[in-house]
């Protein structure tokens, strides 16, 4: 008998426990002011009317908060839910590996579809088969993978269903951009680059970085090519999985502890500048350049040279709109800065924010390059160009496409570090 | 829900063995980790050649092995090495760790990729197919798991077998003079854990719902969970089964909270960990009530 009796102490012990710890916790976070009895009988209606609520499902794969890539598109579904009336965002973040280990993108879709999600977006690279996998068994169901190339008709990986669409920034602009005000910073003539893993992207955002950091380099400083170092360190995943990926901490303290006075972050969250902020307190002339998200700079600003970022916003707009006006079509888009002001929200899909430790002088000649690059002046993807191992990438004077931008193969010459694993 | 279920199960088959010969086995997210490397090398190596059931038994087979032969090394370890298996377990967690990282980003890795990420998926015609049409398991999982449970049941209840591991449990020694050969059995009850362990593996690389790569961190915290399971049953084969469901639905339904109530998810492993805490202190509490008593 005691033992049963026990037992249901040390239930109640936990229950009491849980509820004691959530009901403090669900008030102050619970939007509306009405008691917890609200969302649970709100699920009911999974179909909202016609015109009313549009409810679109998120898939991030680090923190919400993570002032890196995936803030980046909650920031984005925030905006959607300001710019349509009655949109409203509904999200899972940490759906990684390290985080959630049990968990793959088609449960986290069921989930999202029973709660009413017209729309899924799936945020990651990490996502493209999991996505894949949704798009087939929800045919109805529009989803997004991010950053992918399954639906992209011109690609070489086109099999996605036609519920399946892709989007991206072209970063490439926003890497150059690092890249130069890297350059022009740079005492040592050191560049390090905290690359995450390696695929085609982040080969052609490595790459894009390189070509800015050479020209601004080059031309702007008029230095020889020859002493401008610029070497990239794989940590294996988007950011830090610890027993998993190198510690991109430990990374970027090894760039800055052998004399590569810049780095600029490739990764989803802030090591490095965070890395580099320690340091200048220390007294080491160091700077870091963040990477997706508008804010980045703040962890840092001291040290922080600027910060390349998403505007995920307006593709997030699109999408809902389409599917609201019912015109949603397959499609594959690869969207670029507005080069009239690339940092305007509602039109650009990359911008570059300045950050505090770019001299004015630096910052101007920074404006000069995007300037050049806007009016196209400057066309860096262009020959002659020569991969890591000395093969041709680009003839003299030839222009790379989309095809040759988007499957870079290798790392290009001039550049350290494996082009693979 | 019952994707977690089944793996659990399984650990937690193979832990009351552990556990009845008075072992910690640690290892056992190891031994998960070997269990799905065995079978992804195997489904690897003959993707072309065999057909799908054959390929999945024939990993499934493995995957036995592997983990048998991991847990081996944590008891050869303890009885040879004076290694205590609970170090040891967790010395040779790492290592599986490791390999999977280093399988994942060297040999298996997918072509022109360097990511931690996971291998190439397996074709689809080699996923379990859901038991009915919306259900994220498949009959086999379900019957593997609640097999193993019902019979190492048996096995502990009903046989001198499990007779022999209870001695060994509540003392060593006595087990040892009884002419019990002990060394043997408690390599034994490593062997049957770690196999069942790597069918669990064999589950996160072939099941249903399983994302059909191998990956680091595959093992996912099961092994754990089911050590958790098995003491909040107090080695209770039976009772093992609804509290793994109960642990799963917790570990799966976290995704929920971010969803409906906008609490973070992590939340679920601690109700876990409360809970087992809780049964734990009161039974202690309990303990010593009684023994004032006296």
């Amino acid at each position: 008998m005691s033992r049963k009796f026990w037992g249901v102490i040390a239930l109640l012990i936990v229950l009491s426990m849980v509820v004691g710890a959530c009901a403090p916790a669900a008030a102050p976070t619970a939007v509306p002011t009405k008691a917890p009895a609200a969302p649970a009988t709100k699920v009911e209606p999974t179909k909202p009317a016609a015109g009313g609520e549009f409810t679109f499902g998120v898939i991030l794969v680090g923190p919400y908060n993570d002032h890196g890539w995936s803030e980046a598109h909650y920031a984005a579904g925030k905006y959607a839910e300001a710019k349509i009336p009655g949109a409203k965002m509904i999200y899972v973040d940490n759906l990684n590996p390290g985080a959630k280990p049990g968990v793959t993108v088609p449960q986290v879709v069921d989930d999202l579809i029973s709660k009413g999600a017209r729309l899924i977006l799936t945020t990651s690279d990490d996502f493209k088969d999991g996505t894949l996998e949704a798009a087939q068994k929800y045919p109805a169901v529009p989803i997004i993978n991010v950053s992918g190339d399954q639906a992209w008709k011109d690609g070489k990986d086109f099999k996605a269903p036609k519920n399946e669409s892709n989007f991206m920034g072209r970063m490439e602009y926003g890497k150059m951009i690092a890249g130069c005000a890297a350059a022009l910073t740079t005492q040592t003539g050191k560049i390090g680059y905290l690359g995450p893993l390696i695929n085609d992207e982040t080969r052609r955002l490595s790459a894009s970085a390189f070509l800015g950091a050479k020209y601004c380099w080059t031309n702007v400083l008029k230095k020889d090519a020859q002493d401008l170092k610029f070497k990239v360190t794989w940590i294996g995943f988007w950011f830090n999985i610890p027993g998993q990926t190198l510690d991109p901490t430990k990374v970027a303290d090894d760039f800055y502890n052998s004399g590569y006075d810049v780095v600029i972050s490739g990764i989803d969250t802030t090591e490095a500048l965070v890395e580099a902020g320690k340091l200048a307190k220390a007294g080491k002339q160091v700077w870091a350049v963040q990477y997706d998200y508008k804010e980045g700079c703040k962890e840092a600003p001291e040290v922080c040279l600027g910060v390349p970022y998403f505007n995920w916003g307006p593709a997030y707009v699109k999408a809902i709109k389409m599917i609201q006006d019912g015109k949603w079509a397959q499609y594959w888009d690869w969207n670029g800065p507005d080069w009239k002001d690339i940092d305007n929200p509602d039109t650009s899909a990359v911008g570059f924010v300045k950050g505090p430790a770019l001299s004015p002088d630096n910052a101007a000649k920074v404006d000069q390059f995007i300037k050049g690059l806007g009016d196209g002046s400057i066309v860096l993807f262009k020959g002659p160009l020569n991969f890591q191992d000395g093969s041709v990438y680009l003839k003299d004077g030839e222009v790379a496409t989309d095809l040759q931008i988007w499957y870079m193969p290798q790392l290009l010459e001039g550049m350290e570090g494996p082009s693979k694993s | 829900m019952l994707t977690a279920w089944v793996p659990v199960l399984l650990c937690c088959a193979g832990l009351l063995i552990t556990f009845t010969a008075g072992l910690w086995n640690i290892g056992i997210e190891g031994q998960i980790i070997m269990g799905a490397i065995f079978a992804t090398g195997v489904m690897r190596a003959a993707q072309n050649s065999l057909p799908p059931v054959p390929m999945l038994i024939l990993a499934l087979l493995a995957a036995v092995v592997g983990g048998g032969l991991w847990a081996l090394s944590t008891g050869v370890l303890k009885l040879y090495g004076q290694v205590n298996e609970i170090f040891g377990g967790l010395g040779l967690n790492f290592i599986a760790g490791s390999l999977t990282v280093y399988l994942v980003l060297g040999p298996w890795k997918r072509p022109g990729i360097g990511s931690t990420s996971g291998t190439q998926p397996f074709s689809p015609s080699l996923w379990l197919p859901p038991a009915i049409q919306g259900v994220n398991v498949s009959l086999v999982e379900l019957l593997l798991g609640l097999a193993a449970i019902i019979l190492v049941y048996i096995a502990l209840r009903g046989t001198y077998f499990g007779l022999r591991l209870k001695a060994i449990g509540k003392n060593l020694r006595s087990a040892f003079l009884l002419g019990v050969p002990t060394d043997r059995y408690m390599l034994a009850a490593f062997v049957l854990c770690g196999a069942l362990a790597g069918m669990a593996g064999w589950t996160l690389v072939a099941g249903t719902s399983s994302r059909h790569q191998l990956f680091p961190l595959i093992s996912g915290g099961y092994g754990f969970l089911a050590i958790l399971v098995v003491l909040l049953a107090n080695l209770n084969a039976l009772w093992s089964i609804p509290i793994s469901l109960f642990f799963a639905a917790i570990s799966m339904g976290s995704l929920q909270l971010a969803l409906q109530a906008q609490l973070d998810s992590s939340l679920g492993g601690v109700i876990q960990g409360m809970l087992v805490l809780a049964v734990l202190i009161v039974g202690g509490l309990r303990a010593r009530l009684v023994a004032r008593r006296r």
